[in-house]
């Protein structure tokens, strides 16, 4: 195949970007679309250029590194698969093919196509999570858990935290992501003693990093490379405004501190 | 160089518990004094840093990746042994220490294998206390699967994503840790050196991958849980970042390298589709329980699609071969069978590098929907990957790399050779001997990180004073940051003709070829020519585009290709040495007329700890003894 790329190309954080085209030449249609990159990358090095600077990793949909938008679309035209898991067979020969980094207010850029994803770190530092300190925890099958409510669990839990659903949102929200782990940890038993705290801390968190607020479109869900529902986002509403309505001034009695 | 595994004495029963009794402790007070150095978020790495947090020591957490959600841990599916015994039938601590040394061909340390089973029910436990939403019953209860090489149910798994599933507990954990201040955390941060000081470890060198900065930090110890070296193959089911730079730079500053040849080699990945190819992806073993495996009885038919290859014409390899296990037959053996008929011209797909995995038969018994039901998820995996319906043509798979039992020798109290210099998880050699079985490496990661190196990183600085930590003026810190710079600006400033990763694949070809799954004294003797002559053209002609002072892909490559490139070299200079076969390690020179591993624990029942002695030497050789009092040492035949 033979293509024609227009790649965004950033030096540094602060530096101003711009379109660079490629003509990639005698790609195969078996190999992935990172596979191509490295190809243009391999020919880039040998004529002395700097290669794309790309985020990948495990190239199998799990580790969530990979981060393009292609033609416009945050992971590519695969439904339901990460960038490293659309192959070129997926394009025509001849096509001309736009590549640009994950852009949100909150995800800065590092170089080319490589952006700063730690604000999705600190949501779930904020909160999502269950305390449970290694060592004095019950046997496992202490804790009985329905399996629709593990299964539902599992179903959300599956986030591999790429950021796609903040780089489709027009709000550039984090709202897929923050709910995903809200909902995991909302349905089982364990989740339940932190489930208000949870919520008011990984919301509060989602505001503080800049990302914008749901408005429902459903760009999120498309661009979900693990097909997570905006139903969570739901669930996520309903714990927040509970809490907010529920919240109590948190005491710590003497000599408890 | 003396090796002491510092094994507890009495019966293995007790060793643990003795272990931890006579551990020191540091006064709860007092472990705010102590900052401690984790490289890698892992499985190993996450649950260590938090459970060291979580007890009130200094964490300062290194990864590469931006996140450390993102580490190759997170990839693994199948699922984590634990002898619960939940379903009843007769597992125990016992059974599962039993089968884990057996699964190892007798080529691992029992007091540490017996721990790693003790602990297995515990991180279940940890693990559902967190949210790892594990598959259930109906009636609330966890539900088991069976693996290979054992004979129960003991399986614990979250759909085929259980080790991400287990590293976001793990991380969720570690984040907690970092909003609580216990953690510090360092993304885009790679460690490029160990910094050793009066004998102990006390720091490490990293480049800051964003600005290309190199900086020192200092610690009273340091844990390595930076993973396996399976990419050495270039082509390995191995994330594409996994390298070895971590441990080989601390094997360079004294630690001892464990066992280095032991690979292991599994049978159903995907084959290569061409010059392309960045790395291989595992299909489930499950598969083979209804597909079967073949090639053409003669070369000449390779080419022909295999709807017209009659039924007489097929070779059944491994049903012919091993008629009682047939296509279940264990990993190494299949991986083996597989290159056997390759090599002999009769292998399918681009290259002749494949076997067809056949479900014609399965699909005729049971029907489409129900193969849909067992495997859907997979055959869409592989129809993405190779534009190939496997319900209307056979699958086909080949073997590939996708993990190593070597790594850096550790005590029972998993500190390397190197006083203060700790490893856990694939990065170190200690649990699984020659052969890992599967669903096994989860399990020691958390094993590791959860219930061991907290102890014992304790009873360590028990032993240490909190005011010893060095300043980053010390002379060693300055010495050891200013190699890794040199060697950065070395690296841009060669300017040659040939990327680092076209060197690369020639390693991962020379490791394929002679250090794969069959290797001889002759294929050995030449790539331990071959790869320093490559090491050597690396130096000089290698092209990195780009500055040191910036965030440069190819800068990176090239430092972790580079040290590839010397571990290379040992990994055959090892399996040189050892003169037997056993597990993953076929010397084809020792077999039995079946064609089996053929061990000799005559010479052999030990493990081999390398220790470097500088640029330009030779390794010197240290046997640590094995002694087998629990299990009988005996042949594996699966005829």
């Amino acid at each position: 195949m033979r293509l024609t790329l227009h790649v965004w190309r950033q030096p540094t954080p602060t530096a101003e970007g711009r379109f660079v085209t490629y003509t990639a030449d005698d790609i195969s249609e078996d190999a992935s679309f990172l596979e191509m990159l490295d190809v243009v990358n391999e020919r880039l090095i040998e004529s002395g250029e700097e290669p794309i600077a790309f985020s990948h990793d495990c190239r199998e949909g799990i580790c969530g590194s990979c981060a393009l938008m292609i033609n416009g679309v945050a992971h590519g035209p695969v439904a339901g698969a990460a960038t490293c898991q659309v192959h070129m067979r997926s394009f025509r020969d001849g096509d001309t093919i736009v590549i640009e980094p994950w852009r949100a207010r909150a995800f800065p850029v590092i170089k080319d196509l490589v952006v700063d994803r730690s604000a999705l770190d600190r949501i779930v530092s904020a909160g999502g999570f269950i305390s449970a300190p290694t060592g004095g925890t019950r046997d496992a099958n202490g804790i009985l858990v329905p399996k629709a409510d593990s299964d539902a669990a599992m179903d959300a839990a599956a986030c591999i935290g790429c950021g796609a659903c903040v780089a489709a949102c027009p709000n550039g929200s984090a709202s897929l992501f923050t709910a995903a782990k809200v909902t995991h940890l909302g349905l089982l038993p364990q989740g339940q003693p932190e489930r208000s705290r949870r919520v008011l801390g990984m919301v509060a968190q989602m505001d503080a990093e800049h990302f914008g607020h749901c408005t429902l479109y459903g760009e999120c869900q498309d661009a979900c490379p693990k097909q997570i529902s905006i139903d969570t986002i739901l669930r996520m509403n309903r714990d927040y405004l509970k809490a907010t309505a529920t919240k109590r001034p948190e005491r710590v009695a003497a000599g408890e501190g | 160089m003396e090796l002491n595994a510092r094994i507890p004495s009495g019966p293995i029963e007790q060793k643990w518990d003795r272990a931890r009794f006579e551990y020191k402790l540091v006064n709860p007070a007092n472990k705010r004094k102590y900052d401690i150095i984790v490289v890698g978020a892992g499985l190993a790495g996450a649950s260590a840093a938090a459970t060291l947090a979580e007890l009130g020591y200094n964490v300062h957490c290194f990864v590469y990746h931006d996140s450390p959600r993102r580490a190759h841990s997170i990839a693994a599916q199948g699922g984590i042994n634990a002898a619960k015994n939940y379903q009843n039938d007769g597992d125990s601590v016992f059974r599962l220490f039993y089968d884990t040394v057996k699964g190892g061909d007798f080529r691992a340390r029992e007091a540490n294998v017996y721990r790693l089973a003790q602990n297995s029910v515990n991180i279940i436990d940890q693990a559902v206390a967190q949210g790892v939403p594990f598959a259930r019953e109906y009636g609330g209860l966890l539900a088991n699967r069976s693996f290979g090489g054992a004979q129960v149910s003991r399986t614990f798994y979250a759909r085929g994503q259980t080790g991400q599933q287990l590293l976001l507990g793990a991380y969720s954990q570690m984040m907690r840790m970092v909003g609580l201040g216990g953690i510090t955390l360092y993304p885009f941060h790679e460690m490029l050196d160990l910094v050793v000081v009066d004998g102990a470890a006390k720091g490490i060198v990293v480049r800051d991958m964003k600005t290309g900065e190199i900086r020192s930090h200092a610690a009273h110890a340091v844990v390595l849980c930076t993973g396996g070296y399976g990419n050495v193959f270039y082509l390995s089911t191995n994330a594409k970042f996994s390298n070895a730079t971590a441990i080989w730079r601390a094997y360079k500053r004294g630690a001892a390298f464990g066992n280095p040849c032991f690979t292991q080699i599994h049978p159903t990945c995907i084959p290569q589709s061409g010059e392309h190819q960045s790395k291989l992806v595992l299909m489930s073993e499950s598969l083979r329980n209804d597909g079967r495996v073949w090639v053409p009885k003669r070369a000449e038919d390779r080419g022909k699609p295999p709807s017209q290859i009659p039924e007489a014409d097929r070779d059944y390899y491994l049903e012919r071969r091993y008629p009682s296990f047939g296509n279940l037959a264990p990993r190494d053996i299949a991986s083996r069978a597989a290159k056997v008929v390759c090599d002999e011209g009769r292998g399918v797909g681009p290259g002749g590098l494949g076997v067809y995995l056949d479900f014609a038969d399965a699909i005729k018994r049971l029907g489409e929907d129900k193969i849909r039901e067992r495997y859907g998820n997979l055959f869409d995996m592989y129809q993405n990957i190779t534009g190939e319906n496997p319900y209307k043509v056979p699958m086909r798979i080949y073997p590939a790399v996708h993990y190593t039992m070597g790594g850096l020798w550790v005590d029972y109290n998993l500190q390397s050779t190197i006083p203060g210099l700790f490893v856990g998880g694939e990065a170190n050699f200690s649990d699984h001997g020659a052969n890992r079985l599967g669903a096994s490496a989860l399990m020691q990661g958390l094993s590791d990180g959860y219930f061991i190196l907290p102890y014992a990183l304790g009873n360590y600085l028990a032993g240490v004073k909190a005011d010893s930590k060095p300043s980053l003026d010390h002379p060693e810190f300055k010495r050891v940051n200013a190699e890794v710079d040199a060697r950065m600006k070395q690296l841009v400033s060669i300017k040659g003709k040939r990327t680092a990763t076209s060197f690369h694949k020639e390693l991962g070809q020379v490791m394929w070829e002679k250090c794969g799954m069959a290797r001889d004294r002759a294929s050995l003797t030449e790539a331990l020519q071959r790869i320093p002559e490559i090491r050597e053209e690396f130096w000089r002609n290698v092209t990195v585009p780009g500055t040191d002072a910036d965030f440069n892909q190819a800068l990176e490559t090239a430092g972790r290709v580079a040290d590839f490139l010397e571990l290379g070299e040992l990994m055959c200079r090892d399996a040189l040495h050892r003169e037997e076969s056993c597990g993953g390690h076929f010397r084809t020179e020792y077999q039995t007329e079946d064609g089996e591993a053929l061990r000799d624990d005559e010479r052999f029942a030990y493990v081999a700890a390398w220790e470097y002695r500088g640029e330009g030497q030779e390794p010197v050789l240290h046997k640590e003894p094995l002694a087998f009092e629990n299990v009988k040492l005996a042949q594996r035949s699966y005829k």
